[in-house]
């Protein structure tokens, strides 16, 4: 593609696209610019980013608030790493098996909310209520080993295998690159088609949509499917990259609570949004990090009382969200990327 | 298993439900009147009982004489927390107050975790082992405390509500928001006092539930979900539904842990709450949805 079919993609100008594929140039590079541990963290951020933009779905882009979004990932993680533990299968055979978990679980939830007028925040509960109802219930299934907790087999790796998903970091740096980029692309798309029209319209005001013949029901399971699709792939790329799950950990109200918070300081609804609150989010978590290292410093809990505040902080001063502002003074914001 | 297994525990599960209502109340009160959902419910109740907790380790004091000063600090911390933080946050979308709060309930939850670590702590009062013979059941002595002090405590709310001025102005608030402002109420001040109330009433249910239960910080998300799902349960907006959900849902956990194991017992919460969902969405008690 040209750069100026990019713009007319991007929605921005060809100065615009020159920066983003600048950036663009910089994420490719990064392994061999940064070591071990920094390359840890950018695969934090890409993963963060990514589970963020399919969160985005459901909240930014139809309005439907999910706080359950664990749950989407704990079953891909989970069914791909049954599958490879107990029968050999790979992830990305794994992974075509979690998408259907994943939406069919999206779709019960989803049904029970949207038929029986379950809406706004009552459905925030019932998507919690299910994360934790999976919770417990794996805590107490004997097949993926219970509350003991479930380990892929590590083996030295001589090469990298991308087929099974075992290598070195930077092979995964490069998964989650894709997979984050993949779903910038799909969200893009997603948000320019009919359907997209179809969920913005559900967001600002569901009557006036049913009332001009949107079949609402219809847009909002997909919205909640394809989100659950998404995040269950982040799942399966959590099960290979830490070779280790356990329920109380995957499925944790804390763990979908830090899946949101991502795209609600970058800006819900926005493209951009969920990747930038992947950086600022991660970054601030790690200069955290470095400055309670340098004090020798070792406090649990104060991670999360970072992004506690920092939440609070964008909601109450920000209530769109860091790149809305950003976008508008960049000269990229009539769009709303 | 006899009998007199089951009325022990059925017994044990309707007083530890008593105090689940109490807490529950304090967020149907809240949601009723300010129409904020407070995702910080069970948060609050971790911090009340913390207080319980120092209070009885290093004064001796007895968390069911402490509960009433507890109250009154959680019922302070109510009112400044709807007047500072989310007063101005009204007429914000219902997500961005949500999310206010669910920032609020994270850096609780971890300043917790900070300041007293991950693990349990616990109350040992001289009548912690104590029980009632009645006839072939046999009560817990602190359960029966508390769940008699959450009933009196539940009833004065009711009264408070019912007959007094104050509570008949955030009624009227509850009813019609711009009739309030046009009879020149302040609402508000009222607003915060509602807030201010369910705080109380968690921080009361709070210093009880160190009686029956071991406190450790993460217990926080797990009794906001808690409220929720006997909230919804028992009907939003019915007072006496939140009691009727408590009994309902202490009932059931104390049941499951008994036939299953006590781990899993939530589970049987959230299946109630489904159940709710699909057959009788307005709740239990709850009015008929338009």
């Amino acid at each position: 593609m040209t750069p100026a079919a990019l713009a007319r993609l991007g929605g921005g100008t060809s100065r615009h696209i020159v920066i983003l594929l600048m950036l663009l140039l910089a994420v490719l590079l990064a392994p061999w610019a940064v070591n071990d541990y920094l390359l840890t963290v950018l695969i934090v951020i890409l993963y963060s980013a990514f589970t963020g933009q399919a969160w985005n779905i459901m909240m930014g882009f139809a309005g439907q608030l999910s706080l359950g979004h664990a749950l989407y990932a704990g079953l891909g993680a989970y069914v791909a790493a049954v599958l490879f533990v107990d029968y050999g299968i790979g992830p990305w055979i794994g992974f075509l098996a979690a998408v259907p978990v994943a939406m069919a679980c999206g779709a019960v939830i989803g049904f029970l909310a949207f038929r029986f007028g379950v809406a706004g925040v009552y459905f925030a509960i019932l998507t919690i209520a299910f994360a934790e109802f999976a919770r417990i219930g794996f805590d107490h299934l004997p097949a993926v080993n219970a509350s003991a907790g479930l380990f892929l087999p590590v083996r030295q790796a001589t090469r990298n295998d991308v087929w099974h998903l075992r290598g070195s970091p930077t092979m995964f740096y490069y998964v989650i690159l894709a997979a984050t980029v993949a779903a910038f692309v799909l969200c893009r798309l997603l948000l320019k088609s009919r359907m997209g029209y179809f969920w913005l319209a559900i967001r600002e005001d569901e009557e006036a949509a049913r009332a001009a013949g949107v079949n609402t029901f219809r847009y909002k399971m997909y919205a909640v499917m394809i989100s659950a699709a998404l995040t269950s792939f982040a799942g399966v790329f959590y099960a290979f990259f830490y070779n280790n799950l356990f329920p109380e950990q995957v499925f944790s109200i804390g763990r979908s609570i830090e899946m949101i918070l991502g795209p609600v300081i970058g800006g819900i609804g926005t493209l951009f949004g969920p990747i930038l609150g992947a950086f600022v989010l991660t970054g601030l978590a790690e200069a955290l990090n470095a400055v309670m290292a340098f004090y020798g410093l070792d406090i649990p809990g104060a991670k999360q009382v970072l992004y506690g505040i920092c939440l609070l902080v964008v909601i109450v001063a920000l209530p769109e969200g860091v790149w809305p502002p950003l976008a508008r003074r960049l000269g990229v914001g009539k769009d709303k990327l | 298993m006899p009998v007199d297994v089951y009325l022990n525990v059925v017994v044990a599960g309707i007083l530890t439900g008593l105090v689940y209502g109490l807490m529950a109340l304090g967020l149907s009160v809240i949601f009723g009147v300010v129409r904020v959902v407070n995702f910080a419910h069970g948060e609050m109740m971790s911090v009340a009982m913390y207080l319980a907790v120092v209070l009885f380790s290093s004064f001796e004091l007895d968390p069911l004489l402490m509960l009433v000063p507890i109250a009154a600090v959680m019922f302070v911390f109510g009112y400044v927390l709807q007047a500072g933080l989310i007063n101005p946050f009204i007429t914000r979308p219902e997500h961005s107050q949500f999310l206010l709060i669910v920032a609020l309930a994270l850096i609780i939850v971890n300043a917790l975790l900070i300041v007293f670590g991950p693990d349990a702590r616990t109350v040992q009062t001289s009548y912690a082992y104590d029980s009632f013979q009645l006839g072939p059941v046999l009560v817990d002595a602190s359960k029966a405390y508390a769940g008699g002090a959450a009933i009196a405590f539940a009833a004065a709310l009711f009264a408070f509500f019912r007959f007094s001025r104050v509570g008949t102005a955030i009624r009227a608030c509850a009813d019609n928001y711009t009739g309030a402002l046009v009879i020149g109420l302040n609402v508000k001040h009222l607003y915060a006092l509602t807030f201010a109330l369910g705080a109380a009433c968690v921080g009361a249910a709070g210093s009880m539930m160190t009686l029956i239960v071991d406190v450790t910080p993460v217990l926080g998300p797990t009794y906001t979900l808690l409220a929720f799902v006997i909230v919804i349960t028992g009907g939003l907006g019915s007072m006496a539904g939140a009691l009727l959900g408590g009994i309902l849902i202490g009932l059931t956990e104390a049941v499951a842990g008994l036939l299953f194991t006590p781990s899993a017992k939530s589970m049987f919460a959230f299946a109630i709450l489904v159940l709710v969902l699909l057959f009788r969405p307005q709740g239990l008690l709850g009015k008929r949805l338009s």
